[in-house]
């Protein structure tokens, strides 16, 4: 029989909420979490706006000596984890061997790079940090989860830059589903809102130079010009469902599909055919019996003229005359772009449209592109019905990622 | 002098008061790894203006501080 695989547990940190209730609430709401740059001083900056993570503690999780230790970008995946892990309940019910580690990021722990840079400039090399390279690896978030969970299996950094989130989730589902194992913590985390990895995005052209917070991150209006970078981390416990009935766990979904391509056609740039984000559409669809009007598509959605053009087309060419019936939205319109934890944060809007038959809306859509014409739910959550949700999410270096989700039948 | 800087530098790490380090703490029993140890012989380093090598001998507070203090007497 073929291996079921549920979400058990959630966890968030974002910058409309840093936990799941306050995420949760932001996207009911249409809470827009975008504000001016605080994080370094952004006067000589095009790009004014983005989606920090506000009064993030990180001794909540960590003792000030291992805070000091670690980066903003694993402090947020340990964060998200711990709240995941709890909420599922799942320790000491699964062996350890049994358990593991999907944690991917776009960029890693790039604050700490620019650090310590800054004190080998400065001092030469006695001034660099012992705790230097352990601190920014991009597969330490990982690697710091396994270490406080037990988790023996797999421990793994995902790195398909902005579809990072959505193939960790993808790879753990497919991992349980074929017998792998029986559970996985995995997401993603960012935390790149620093002045270099800023004027990188925004010299190669990626980000909104808008300077109003409720007109910058704008995915499907015509007056879209880039996208806003947000942070944060999020996290699911996923786990085989039989197991998880075992125990009495709570099931907020069924992932029940993943697929994944690659373009193979640009580093940034999508094929403008989409040929390849529609392959995996298809993937994850295969199999799946959904009603498209009571369906959820959380896009990609960056607010870039070509990113929500070419998404739009692959909905379009796949669903074909359905795709009208689709309840689509972007939330990148209320938290930013997440980077490698926006697929993470993605599904988890995937799982409150299930669980509560809610669509997050798109935020400040009020100039509405005529070439985009489908139903991107503008400005307000809407209560209706949903059975199937689909997450997709491409990247840099043209990866494609999805994955589907769908209410637990028992 | 120097045990009172020192008992100040590992209570900002910790997050702990200096009262609460004596000469007697063991580094490892304080939480510190041998990373931690690297650092924190780095910030002395800086601190008091002296090269201090990690060596098996200093694992208590009181014994780093004899050593800092027979460094800058040399």
């Amino acid at each position: 029989m073929q291996r079921r695989v549920v979400v058990t547990g959630i966890g968030a940190v974002t910058p409309i909420g840093s936990s799941v209730p306050e995420y949760f609430d932001g996207l009911r709401r249409g809470e827009c979490g975008i504000s001016a740059i605080t994080r370094f001083d952004a006067s000589d900056s095009k790009c004014k706006v983005v989606g920090e993570v506000k009064n993030f503690d990180p001794l909540k999780c960590f003792d000030k000596l291992t805070a000091r230790k670690t980066d903003l970008y694993v402090q947020y995946a340990v964060t998200a984890a711990e709240e995941a892990v709890r909420d599922s309940g799942i320790i000491g019910t699964v062996d350890g061997d049994e358990l593991g580690v999907y944690v991917g990021s776009g960029v890693g722990g790039i604050n700490t790079i620019c650090e310590e840079e800054g004190k080998l400039q400065k001092g030469g090399q006695k001034l660099v940090s012992p705790h230097f390279v352990p601190k920014m690896i991009i597969n330490i978030a990982a690697g710091q989860i396994a270490i406080r969970f037990g988790a023996h299996g797999p421990a793994m950094c995902v790195a398909t830059a902005c579809a990072t989130g959505t193939t960790a989730i993808g790879e753990a589902y497919r991992s349980i589903k074929d017998g792998y194992q029986t559970a996985f913590i995995c997401g993603g985390t960012e935390a790149a809102v620093n002045a270099l990895a800023i004027s990188g995005f925004v010299n190669c052209m990626a980000l909104s130079q808008s300077e109003d917070p409720n007109a910058a991150s704008l995915p499907f209006d015509s007056r879209r010009g880039g996208f806003v970078l947000g942070e944060g981390a999020a996290m699911l416990v996923l786990e085989e469902y039989e197991h998880a009935k075992a125990r009495g766990a709570k099931m907020y979904a069924e992932v029940c599909g993943y697929g994944a391509t690659c373009d193979a056609h640009h580093v940034t740039a999508p094929d403008p055919e989409a040929k390849q984000t529609i392959r995996a559409i298809a993937q994850a669809l295969d199999g799946v019996e959904f009603d498209p009007a009571r369906t959820y598509v959380n896009a990609h959605g960056t607010g870039t003229k070509m990113n929500d053009l070419v998404e739009t087309l692959a909905f379009k060419s796949y669903f074909g005359d359905d795709a009208k019936k689709l309840h689509i939205s972007s939330t990148k319109s209320m938290t930013g772009h997440m980077l490698g934890a926006a697929g993470a944060a993605e599904a988890l809007a995937c799982v409150l449209a299930l669980t509560e038959d809610i669509v997050p809306p798109t935020i400040n859509l009020n100039s509405p592109d005529p070439e985009l014409d489908l139903d991107y739910t503008p400005n307000e959550a809407v209560k209706t019905p949903i059975d199937t949700a689909v997450s997709t999410s491409l990247g840099f270096g043209g990866h494609n990622a999805c994955i589907v989700l769908r209410k637990v039948e028992r | 002098m120097v045990l009172d800087r020192v008992k100040e530098m590992l209570a900002d790490r910790l997050g702990l008061e200096a009262d609460e380090i004596t000469e007697e703490s063991k580094f490892s029993d304080l939480g510190l790894d041998s990373l931690d140890m690297a650092e924190m012989l780095m910030d002395a380093d800086a601190e008091f203006g002296v090269t201090l090598e990690a060596d098996a001998d200093t694992n208590t507070v009181g014994a780093l501080v004899a050593k800092i203090e027979a460094l800058q007497n040399a």
